[in-house]
């Protein structure tokens, strides 16, 4: 059936099965595949996008479920030009290693740091409770996390 | 310029694709024409295969082919399908065990490939496999070691016993030794069963190129070079005949990039259809198809003075293998007899060590094969004697950790593969004072046992080495392009360790030019060298990292040579300054000798061995068998680091890997060998709230003199002494209720029972 | 691990969603967030033939807070609850549960109604309607019905509900600002489901002592239940540790749990107890 939804700003528009998740819509119809698959279960949280500005797992969402909705994937927390500070702060820290899981980091905690950009090393922690990562040990991931924060932090005019 | 690159904490390459999402893992493949492999799985543990009846699946619109062992007819193979050799201990004994790439008499375990459908999607696919008939007469499953070794329900038939082989680790004469020992204890040690599970599914696109005859294989990872000859021989083509492509790679540990049934199914259905097939392991199959590993039983003796100096340790390893001989299946059961002694100076060792065929996923490695478990072994033992005889537990460790004069020090020998091993070099005393004195043991100990808040506050402490750098070879190439640029090209694998980045600093230091001018560090791939080992055993940044220095000494000298015959100057005067070659007054773009390349390998048959030692404070809620982590720290020496700030990746990596063996993960089978987590809900791994507060220290004091860098293979030291060091933890933290830990992981429940027992012989 | 595959329709009124669920044999389901019935299709576990989307529903995603008590849409999502400063005070004992509900991105899409529906054995929602003697209002084809939650839960994923019904909203009784309560449950790690947990409240009469006491047990048994007997405890007793001991040791011998891959049976008995005895603790802290 076709759907209409706007993935990073742009409009699209697919033909899909009812049960087509949207992590498999974003990767094999539209070939964004940044999102990465890591259970079909919604235990990992390697496919976390954004949709209307909530971090969710689109492992746990059909694509149909997605019409009218702004849906946003690594891709669209990302340009040619520069690492964000967000991507930055995981670099510098060595935050991520084989890189799998490190697209769900990122809008993750992209979501986290936007509503919440004071939270602390125990929030970050809670949240980021829903992502599995097997190479690091999570240690380098939470600083990076507390450590971009302030990039996040609304300037005061 | 003299470079700095080597030790310096440099920000990965790497990493400005994967932060992005610009990453290319397998999955992310697509060509046109391609189909989409789905595998049907035994369900059944134990069975004859009747028949399988694909007729109502094959009726299915978009279902193009189901595959089962009836299309094979390989001639160089007894039933026409071939098998999957084993990689490392290619014994004669073990080849009655080793696995058919599909089932075509026996099913021996819950996911053993039986069919493979091939579907213009997955999806269709997986709806075709609800219409395949399998008829299978169920047979007695074998569940556990204790059930193998009744040889009631025999796997392999023929054979006439589920013992595949027994290891013997020896030095010394422990019988003997025993005899006249003052002092002796005997424990029963168990570890669970755990795998290298990586974040990315296994994944296989093969395309077939008939006109061509070229067989392209996409989704290889830690050993192509190998898996082609494999492929090359099972398959009927040579070895130039297949093209092995690494992608990224979602993660190894061991366990990802071995030869697997699937890298023959789908590059046979790719040849047998004439179209493109991929195939992606969902999480499901995953949990039930990649290799197991670590679920041991030990018997185990250990002799000591009354000084605490130990005499000996003697006794059995009894290791559940699951249904075949894999490719590296043996190593684990190997290693842990061997090399459970672990630093410690051990003049007399005598350990069985017996591979026990169940009907569970079979066993491969997983980071630490074998080591994790003996030292699980050897750190309770040490523990346990040290408060039968009245010795400290710290002092107890240093009257035994091999001195700093001792090296290189025989570890035992293991037959029949006459595997000898010794240690390199360190200071294997001052890592655990080091550790000591950073975590705070001397505060921190006060506390042991003591119940503040409704927690009983522990400390553990166990030491580790951890080897490295197998050989025999590695091999290493490096190309000028057109740009004056350099690209290196590898023999080994990423699986995410950050080769691209240490290669380039070692490369960059030693032609001493910017690490921007290495612009790209190719490796995994057949195409890359002539030849190449790949990833595991701690070695890529030894062998590897070597083989770059050789490569770069071989290429300036075929530099020297073209550019003094060039520029009519002494070889001796040519110098490369960034982007030219300079010599006796004149320069050329070094793009003008766009194509030079040189390739040269590092030979090495010795290991090296990083050690350290690991210290921990948790506490324990008696009532709910939970164990909080307050600190816990790992001081590893590594001989050289090259980075900094991969390497702390490495060893915090790899112990939170070793934490989620020691508290949380453990692949589960009811008694009648089904398989009981095949979720992500019911193999727990660990997650970013349950281990907060880690620590580690790593030293470079001790080069390696086996190696050009000095390096010691250094990833595994994280995980080796985690379940040692957090048994010996809650030991300490119970020891009010007389609480010994003897087995992984430490559950909840498993932890009350203790209790429980504790507190019921003190009422008794 | 796909999904097998099925119809799909997005309704946009109560009847049209009933007259859909009603179509399909029984073999209809209503989607709400899908956080619990999107894993279980995955495995195929579950194999509906049509899914009926209630997101454009209106009127089910409120949380209403009145005299009477709190009443949540059956769309309202765990993440609604987090964010409702009003529930500290209207039902502290919700707030406190809710905060255990899986992990972050789940909470941005699980509802209240889909996780009652689900009926898991070990999760809160349900565990808060039964020990709050919560109400839970339904539509189908023969009409609105009004079903308590003591006779919701049949068992481990099986529910009251009949195939043509749609929560429509879980009604909780008012709850006085003087109520004691605690929550407390254990799991194996942050956001799996509990082993055991224990939701419980009483209130406190003038001499001190506990009336109207319910006490609620998660993750043991087949469904979430209410332990008459540990209630009989604390009714007319002052919440002393001694009280505390005797319900403690009363939750332990009233339930008869389950074992599986993450608990033995004797290990939860004395968890429920644990779970109990905190539980009291914390709300008489």
């Amino acid at each position: 059936m076709p759907v209409k939804f706007e993935v990073n700003g742009k409009p699209v528009s697919v033909d899909v099965e009812p049960r087509l998740t949207l992590a498999d819509c974003l990767r094999h119809h539209l070939r964004l595949t940044g999102t990465h698959v890591g259970c079909e279960h919604g235990v990992c949280g390697a496919c976390t996008v954004l949709v209307d500005g909530d971090a969710v797992r689109s492992c746990l969402m059909l694509a149909v479920q997605a019409e009218g909705a702004k849906v946003v994937t690594v891709e669209g927390l990302s340009n040619d030009d520069d690492l964000t500070p967000l991507q930055k702060s995981f670099r510098k820290h060595h935050a991520l290693q084989c890189g799998f899981c490190t697209p769900g980091f990122i809008t993750t905690a992209h979501a986290l740091l936007t509503e919440e950009p004071d939270c602390d090393a125990d929030r970050v922690r809670e949240v980021l409770s829903g992502n599995i990562c097997r190479c690091t040990g999570y240690i380098a991931i939470v600083e990076a996390v507390l450590d971009a924060r302030s990039a996040y932090k609304k300037t005061t005019p | 310029m003299k470079n700095t690159f080597i030790g310096a904490s440099i920000e990965r390459r790497e990493d400005l694709r994967f932060l992005r999402g610009r990453g290319i893992y397998v999955d992310d493949l697509t060509v046109p024409g391609l189909l989409y492999a789905v595998i049907l799985r035994s369900s059944v543990a134990h069975g004859r295969l009747k028949s399988v009846d694909t007729s109502a699946a094959l009726k299915i619109p978009g279902v193009h082919a189901v595959i089962t062992a009836k299309d094979m007819n390989f001639t160089d193979y007894p039933a026409g399908v071939p098998i999957v050799p084993m990689r490392l201990q290619p014994l004669p004994e073990f080849k009655p065990f080793e696995q058919p790439v599909i089932a075509y008499d026996k099913v021996r375990y819950v996911g053993e490939p039986i069919a493979v459908v091939l579907a213009s999607s997955v999806a269709v696919g997986e709806d075709a496999l609800e219409h395949i008939a399998v008829e299978i007469e169920d047979l007695p499953p074998v569940a556990t070691w204790r059930a193998a070794q009744k040889n009631e329900s025999i796997l392999f038939e023929p054979t006439g016993t589920n013992r595949s082989l027994m290891f013997e680790a020896r030095k010394g004469d422990a019988d003997t030794a025993f005899r006249d020992a003052p002092y002796t204890r005997r424990e029963n040690l168990r570890t669970g069963r755990h795998y290298g599970l990586t974040m990315e599914p296994r994944g296989v696109m093969a395309e077939w190129d008939a006109a061509k005859n070229k067989l392209t294989v996409s989704g290889a990872a830690k050993v192509p070079f190998f898996n082609r000859r494999i492929l090359a021989k099972q398959i009927g083509l040579a070895e130039s005949d297949i093209e092995m492509i690494e992608n990224d790679v979602g993660g190894g540990y061991g366990a990802r990039g071995e030869f697997y049934p699937e890298d023959f199914l789908i590059p046979f259905a790719a040849k047998h259809i004439n179209r493109p097939v991929k195939w992606i392991e969902d999480r499901r199959e995953n949990l039930m198809a990649m290799n197991h590993a670590r679920e041991t039983e030990a018997d185990l003796e250990i002799a000591c003075n009354r000084d605490g100096t130990i005499i000996g340790v003697r006794g059995d390893v009894h290791t559940d293998m699951g249904a075949y001989m894999r490719t590296n299946g043996a190593v684990g059961a190997r290693n842990a007899p061997q090399f459970m002694t672990g630093p410690y100076r051990v003049p007399h060792h005598k350990v069985d060590s017996h591979l026990w065929m169940t009907n569970k996923t079979p066993v491969g490695t997983y980071r630490g094969p074998g080591r994790f478990e003996g030292c699980f072994y050897m750190e309770r033992l040490l523990d346990m004697v040290a408060a039968d005889l009245g010795i400290d537990r710290v002092e107890m460790r240093r009257r035994n950790l091999i001195s700093k004069a001792e090296h290189p020090y025989k570890l035992a020998t293991a037959q029949p593969t006459n595997a000898h091993d010794q240690t390199d070099s360190g200071d294997y005393h001052a890592t655990l004072d080091l550790c000591l004195k950073e975590f705070g043991w001397s505060e921190k100990s006060k506390l042991g046992g003591k119940l503040v808040g409704g927690k009983y506050h522990g400390v553990g402490v166990a030491c580790f080495i951890e080897g490295g750098a197998a050989g025999p070879k590695e091999s290493a190439r490096l190309e000028i392009n057109r740009d004056s640029t350099i690209t290196v090209f590898m023999g080994t694998s990423s699986v995410g360790q950050g080769v691209e980045t240490i290669y380039a600093q070692i490369a960059a230091d030693a032609l001493e030019v910017p690490i921007e001018r290495i612009r790209h560090v190719y490796h995994g791939s057949t195409n890359t060298v002539s030849d190449g080992y790949g990833a595991y055993h701690s070695r890529s940044v030894v062998m590897g990292g070597s083989a770059v220095l050789v490569a770069t000494e071989k290429f300036m000298a075929t530099l020297r040579q073209a550019a003094g015959k060039r520029l009519g100057c002494a070889e001796s005067s040519v110098t490369l300054d960034v982007d030219k070659v300079v010599a006796g007054g004149f320069s050329l773009p070094l793009g003008e000798f766009a194509g030079l390349t040189a390739e040269s390998a590092f030979l090495n048959h010795k290991h090296t061995y990083s050690y350290g030692s690991h210290a921990t404070h948790i506490t324990v809620d008696a009532k709910l068998g939970h164990i909080e982590i307050l600190d816990y720290l790992v001081v590893q020496d590594v001989g050289r680091a090259i980075n900094p700030l991969t390497l702390r990746g490495q060893v915090i990596g790899s112990l939170v890997q070793g934490l989620g063996g020691a508290v949380l993960e453990d692949l589960k089978y009811d008694e009648q060998a089904q398989f009981l987590t095949g979720t992500l809900a019911d193999y727990l791994l660990p997650l970013a709230s349950d281990f907060p507060n880690l620590r580690c220290i790593v030293t470079d004091d001790h080069p390696s003199p086996i190696n050009p860098l000095g390096a010691k293979g250094a990833g595994e030291g994280g995980i080796v002494a985690a379940g040692g060091c957090m048994a010996n933890a809650v030991a300490n933290a119970l020891q009010s209720f007389g609480v010994q830990p003897r087995a992984l992981p430490l559950s909840p429940t498993y932890i009350w029972e203790l209790v429980q027992a504790g507190q019921q012989k003190a009422a008794e | 691990m796909k999904m097998p595959p099925f119809e799909y329709a997005c309704p946009t009124s109560l009847s049209e969603a009933v007259k859909l669920l009603a179509s399909h044999d029984g073999e209809a389901k209503a989607l709400a967030g899908g956080q619990s019935l999107l894993p279980m299709m995955a495995f195929r576990v579950a194999q509906p033939t049509l899914l009926v989307d209630l997101r454009k529903l209106s009127g089910l995603g409120e949380i209403k807070i009145s005299a009477d008590g709190v009443r949540l849409g059956a769309l309202v999502r765990w993440r609604d609850i987090e964010d409702d400063d009003r529930l500290d005070a209207a039902h502290p004992l919700l707030k406190a549960a809710i905060a255990h509900v899986a992990h972050y991105q789940i909470r941005n899409r699980g509802t209240v109604g889909g996780s009652i529906a689900h009926a898991d054995p070990a999760a809160e929602m349900p565990g808060i309607a039964v020990a709050c003697d919560a109400e839970i209002a339904v539509m189908g084809k023969a009409g609105a019905r009004i079903i308590k939650a003591a006779d919701f839960f049949l068992g481990a994923l099986t529910t009251a509900l009949q195939p043509d019904e749609i929560i429509t909203e879980v009604r909780l009784p008012a709850w006085p600002a003087s109520r004691r309560s605690g929550f407390q449950e254990f799991a194996r790690r942050r956001g799996d489901f509990a082993m055991a947990g224990a939701a419980l409240f009483y209130d406190l009469d003038k001499s001190g002592k506990a009336s109207n006491a319910h006490v609620g047990v998660i993750g043991v048994g087949d469904r979430p239940r209410r332990l008459k007997p540990v209630e009989a405890v604390l009714n007319g007793s002052a919440i002393d540790e001694a009280t505390i001991a005797k319900a403690a040791a009363a939750a332990s011998a009233a339930v008869e749990p389950q074992e599986d891959i993450h608990a033995s049976a004797a290990y939860r008995r004395s968890l429920t107890g644990t779970m109990v005895e905190r539980a009291l603790k914390s709300a008489a802290g």
